[in-house]
């Protein structure tokens, strides 16, 4: 069946701006990391992140239809139009969260991937086919490491008991729904995010576990960056920086 | 690249007759151009001036991800982005080549590292300098790699067989980069006025500090002639800055820039490109520690490896656990 234009537009949106705006975060680290295998492990997966980008995006600018590149909408739009989850704008911290926040997102697109690899829509099959390779290590990596960090020293166990309580509030708005969700549901494009939320929790609660850390019990969920409503002032900072050629210099080729 | 002022580990090139039989049998097998192995005998004075060059060079792999990746976060497009973290993806990985040829002369990484961030040990003095603009990215790429490619395809001849093999790999990783370099200059020099001015700002300030990456001149240069007997050091500076001089003039010119350097002009009687020397006091002052981001580079690196130090601890402390439940399990 025909799905809404619009709607698809936004899901796809979702979808590049998540991975635009994670990869560019864990760019950010370039040179800084706590040992050289981490900066090439960085730079490779803020490379996936980019890649993965370039597809949705692409197709998002496609479907769009006013003759938009994948540059025009990652470079000028301002940020109410960005449709990322709040936890992927989140700032850093030190390497303890930022390898948490990539491992609970990591979890998410290891779950969606499955699903969108057998999306009605052949385009976004064949992206979450692509990407599903990159999510599948990793998930595999960011797992390791928390693992390794949450059960390692009294200090490593303390920090990343306190990036879960900072991120763990982040986590809820992944599986939140809406009618664009119901649209792209109906039309057996995407699952329902809602439904994924199961199979997310058996497997962070398995890895979690093993790091030795605990979920925090409180429930409640900021939302706000999938649909665009509220991001948290961190997104505009990032946006200034990674925006700044395209802003200051428009209409060149580069 | 990236290796300058090696100081050789010896004065003076000892003659035949005054080796012994094991330095005689060694400089006949570097002289037969026949490779130098880990588990082969070397003159301990061969062992440190090699790991003093690999180190030196592998610390500038690891230092010049830092100018790169002031613009990782700026660069104009998804795929500028995706080439710039590709290519400091790279740079990270020759940094670990690097470091485990150094390891099969039995110098540590992390003892290397410590000298590095004690300031006894040294890296190219070319990421001292800032990365200002965009077009810089593109002539770091262009003029930075290609200078350092000019010396490592060079140093593919070298003694070491390691040493060897891992200019090699990363000689065609440089290529790459040189080539990517060029064409993001090229969308400058070929762009808007403001672009063609970013590039022309560019070239201006990183040619001196380019040809610099060779090292003093010969007549200055008091370490290489032990280096060069062992084939550790293949081409001398001079003849390398040449070369890269000669190769570089024209592609400024197919850009349309302005040459950065008044006396560049070809000499049919040398069949070379004359250029000025650059300012050698300059140069001493980077290398003693004054360029201009020389402080700032040392405080990111010891930074974040002091910052780290809690990462490392757990992730060991983890290892170590894990290991001692599978022997608890046996």
């Amino acid at each position: 069946m025909a799905v809404d234009k619009d709607k698809l537009l936004q899901f796809l949106l979702r979808q590049g701006d998540n991975t635009l705006i994670l990869g560019h975060r864990v760019s950010e680290w370039c040179g800084h990391s706590p040992i050289l295998e981490e900066d090439i492990a960085l730079a490779n997966t803020a490379l996936d992140l980019i890649g993965q980008t370039q597809m949705w995006l692409g197709y998002a600018a496609e479907v769009q239809g006013e003759g938009k590149s994948a540059d025009d909408l990652a470079f000028l739009r301002d940020a109410w139009d960005f449709r990322n989850v709040l936890l992927t704008e989140l700032p850093n911290g030190d390497f303890g969260q930022t390898l948490l926040r990539q491992f609970l997102f990591d979890a998410f697109q290891s779950v969606l991937m499955g699903r969108l690899m057998k999306s009605s829509d052949e385009t976004v099959a064949a992206i979450a086919a692509k990407a599903s390779k990159e999510v599948a290590y990793h998930v595999e990596r960011s797992a390791d490491t928390v693992v390794g960090l949450g059960d390692g020293t009294e200090e490593s166990h303390n920090r990343m008991q306190a990036a879960l309580e900072y991120l763990w509030p982040y986590v809820g708005e992944m599986f939140e729904s809406d009618d664009i969700d119901a649209a792209m549901a109906e039309a057996g494009i995407a699952p329902d995010p809602a439904g994924l939320r199961e199979e997310y929790d058996a497997l962070v609660g398995k890895v979690l576990t093993e790091a030795t850390l605990d979920i925090p019990a409180a429930k409640y969920a900021h939302k706000g960056g999938r649909t665009g409503y509220m991001h948290t002032e961190h997104l505009g900072h990032l946006l200034a920086t990674m925006q700044w050629l395209q802003r200051a210099y428009p209409g060149c080729e580069w | 690249m990236y290796a300058q002022m090696i100081k050789t580990a010896r004065s003076g090139v000892k003659t035949r007759e005054e080796m012994n039989d094991q330095e005689r049998e060694f400089q006949d097998k570097i002289d037969n151009d026949i490779k130098i192995e880990p588990r082969d005998w070397m003159p301990d004075d061969y062992r440190r001036t090699l790991i003093r060059q690999i180190g030196q060079h592998a610390h500038s792999e690891v230092v010049g991800q830092l100018p790169e990746g002031n613009w990782i976060t700026r660069a104009p497009t998804l795929e500028r982005k995706a080439i710039l973290l590709a290519k400091v993806q790279d740079e990270a990985g020759h940094g670990l080549y690097l470091y485990s040829a150094a390891e099969t002369l039995g110098e540590s990484r992390d003892e290397l590292v410590r000298l590095l961030h004690e300031g006894r040990m040294k890296y190219s003095s070319i990421f001292n300098y800032p990365t200002l603009n965009w077009a810089d990215i593109g002539a770091v790429g262009w003029l930075v790699d290609g200078a350092a490619i000019v010396n490592q395809v060079a140093l593919q001849r070298t003694s070491y067989g390691p040493y060897s093999r891992a200019m090699i790999r990363i000689c065609k990783e440089e290529s790459f980069h040189a080539r990517q370099g060029y064409h993001a200059i090229m969308k400058m020099a070929f762009g808007t006025p403001e672009q063609k001015k970013q590039a022309q700002d560019a070239v201006n300030r990183l040619w001196f500090p380019a040809i610099m990456m060779f090292g003093p001149t010969d007549a200055d240069s008091t370490n290489s002639d032990q280096s060069m007997a062992w084939k550790i050091k293949v081409k001398s500076n001079d003849e390398l800055r040449q070369q890269f001089v000669d190769q570089t003039v024209p592609q400024i010119e197919y850009l349309g820039l302005d040459l950065p350097d008044p006396n560049i002009k070809w000499n049919e009687e040398r069949g070379h490109y004359d250029f000025s020397d650059p300012n050698w006091d300059e140069f001493f002052n980077v290398i003693k520690g004054n360029g201009p981001c020389n402080v700032d580079r040392m405080k990111d690196r010891v930074n974040a490896w002091e910052d780290g130090q809690w990462v490392r601890d757990g992730l060991l402390a983890h290892a170590r656990k894990k290991a001692a439940a599978k022997v608890a399990a046996e």
